[in-house]
């Protein structure tokens, strides 16, 4: 199978005060068509960069990301993105704010069937009945739902998604996670999801990358043979709490830190 | 019982206001040449009815005809200042020089410049003195912008002048407002002042001057309520744009 996503010996650096600052080094990572990948590592280690220059909003100084078998080199319509701050436009409700992106990339399509399609993804994710609202008028884990829906409202191939979970609470987490699964199920998405939790990157993950501290590179990669079909019980069962002990070992070893595990 | 509280509270203190200022003339005993109360009023206005609506009316049209300007030239400004840093860092100093500049000391320079055109004064000061609070608010908007915001449509491939369009624009609304209920009231301020200064003037500002001339001191007190009022409901007409175009940024009370 072709990799949809595919991220060749990139190395980065930003320019500071203090001079150049390494923050990814010969990072690899590959991701098939419709695959899930997880990718996890201490903070700080570039991982926000990394979802940057996949979306094209940055230009790596070497090395290369290659979408769907083309060489990234700007943003790209296809891609879908979403934030750790579910970066909603106060001005529009929920539905006009989910509906953008169909404005950029689909400018011509009726208003009417934009709306049905906004209205079809939050009923997904149980917003239904809250499209004419403000997003003030929402709480975080709603606000982050309907973020989500307007990352793929306008049925990208890729979606990107930055700590979309991290600011919330562990029940509300757990929901969308399987908010997620639901999505992927229905409209087949190929992802790269960062997280600082571990048990999240094994429920969504079909694989989970593990990158080493800053600069980061590939340090581990797990393969995780679970049933597509999964549900939160599934984290406590042998299987999976192996995975578990195993990505935290490596960031342990990615944090520097393998000296002093017990 | 809201919408009572809304117009009795104001209406309220309005009324309060003008019994005290009747009383104060009373207690005192002054006399019309000293300080006129509101009961001298009516009968100025009576008098001079046709007058105070042809000269409030002048003085409305250049104010708001100047504001309009001010607010094209203000938001092109501050879009340059917002976007450019090198054009941020270049005007920054002369437009804050350019402010300080007591603007009485320009209706001279502007008479000289423009002999004769009265209006074109008028709009012009009007225009001079309010575009600054305009131009600042809507560069520093723009300059503060989060990257995040315009991260969602420049992941999309959008072009800078969409991302201005969609995100930068409605989202500095609520600071181009804030600036606009400072400028209507200079650009106000400005109008009246070369109205006043200016020889031959129209305008309210003029009634004014020709009530001094004549020594009619109830004339001069009713051209300020005049004043008053026109100011108010300009800005009110700036509050109630402000309601339409960005009342979303308006939180509930809590
Ligand atoms: N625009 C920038 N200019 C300079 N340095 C930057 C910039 N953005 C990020 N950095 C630095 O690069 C490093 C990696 O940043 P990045 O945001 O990619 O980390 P991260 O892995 O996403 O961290 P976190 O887990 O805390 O979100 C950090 O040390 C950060 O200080
Ligand atoms: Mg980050």
């Amino acid at each position: 199978m072709q990799n949809l996503i595919d991220i060749k010996g990139v190395t980065h650096a930003y320019k500071t005060k203090h001079g150049p600052l390494p923050v990814l080094d010969n990072l690899n990572l590959a991701v098939p068509e419709g695959e899930f990948a997880a990718v996890v590592g201490p903070s700080g280690c570039g991982k926000s960069t990394l979802t940057r220059l996949v979306a094209g909003l940055m230009k790596p100084d070497r090395g290369e990301v290659w979408l769907h078998g083309e060489l990234v080199k700007s943003p790209r319509k296809t891609v879908g993105m979403a934030f750790q701050n579910p970066v909603m436009l106060e001005w529009r409700t929920i539905l006009e704010n989910v509906i953008l992106p169909l404005e950029i990339v689909a400018p011509t399509m009726p208003k009417a069937q934009k709306e049905a399609r906004a209205v079809a993804l939050l009923e997904m994710v149980g917003l239904k009945g809250f499209e004419t609202k403000r997003p003030s008028e929402l709480s975080g884990g709603m606000r982050q739902r309907a973020s989500l829906c307007r990352a793929i409202v306008h049925k990208p191939d890729v979606l990107i998604m930055d700590e979309p979970f991290g600011a919330l609470d562990n029940f509300t987490r757990e929901d969308l996670w399987q908010t997620m699964r639901d999505l992927r199920a229905k409209e087949p998405f190929t992802c790269v999801l960062i997280t600082h939790d571990l048990r999240e990157s094994v429920f969504l993950g079909d694989q989970v990358i593990v990158l080493s501290g800053r600069p980061a590179h590939t340090q581990y990669v797990l393969n995780v043979d679970l049933p597509a079909d999964r549900t939160i019980d599934i984290l406590y069962e042998p299987k999976a709490v192996e995975m578990l002990h195993l990505l935290r070992d490596q960031i342990r070893i990615a944090q520097g830190r393998d000296g002093d595990i017990h | 019982m809201e919408q009572l509280q809304k117009i009795g509270v104001p209406l309220a203190a309005i009324i309060a206001f003008l019994a005290i200022w009747e009383f104060i003339v009373w207690v005192n005993g002054w006399p019309n040449y000293v300080m006129a109360s509101p009961s001298d009023l009516p009968a100025a206005y009576a008098k001079f009815w046709n007058l105070f609506l042809v000269m409030g009316w002048q003085t409305l049209w250049r104010t708001i005809l100047g504001l309009a300007i001010a607010v094209l030239f203000g938001t092109l400004l501050g879009m340059v200042m917002g976007f450019s840093k090198i054009a941020r860092d270049a005007l920054y100093p002369l437009l804050v020089g350019f402010n300080a500049i007591p603007k009485a000391t320009l209706v001279p320079v502007l008479a000289l410049l423009f002999i004769g055109q009265h209006d074109f004064n008028t709009v012009l000061m009007a225009f001079l003195i309010s575009f600054f609070p305009i131009a600042v608010s809507v560069g520093i908007g723009l300059s503060t912008l989060e990257p995040e915001y315009r991260d969602i449509l420049r992941a999309l491939g959008a072009s800078r002048f969409t991302i201005f369009r969609k995100i930068a624009l409605p989202k500095t609304l609520p600071e181009f407002f804030g600036a606009l209920k400072v400028a209507v009231t200079l650009a106000f301020i400005g109008t009246n002042l070369v109205e006043i200064v200016s020889p031959h003037g129209r305008g309210l500002g003029a009634l004014f001057k020709s009530g001094e001339t004549n020594g009619d001191y109830p004339l001069m007190f009713a051209v300020l309520i005049a004043l008053a009022f026109l100011g108010i409901v300009l800005y009110y007409g700036v509050v109630a744009l402000e309601k339409i175009f960005a009342g979303w940024a308006e939180r509930p009370a809590s």
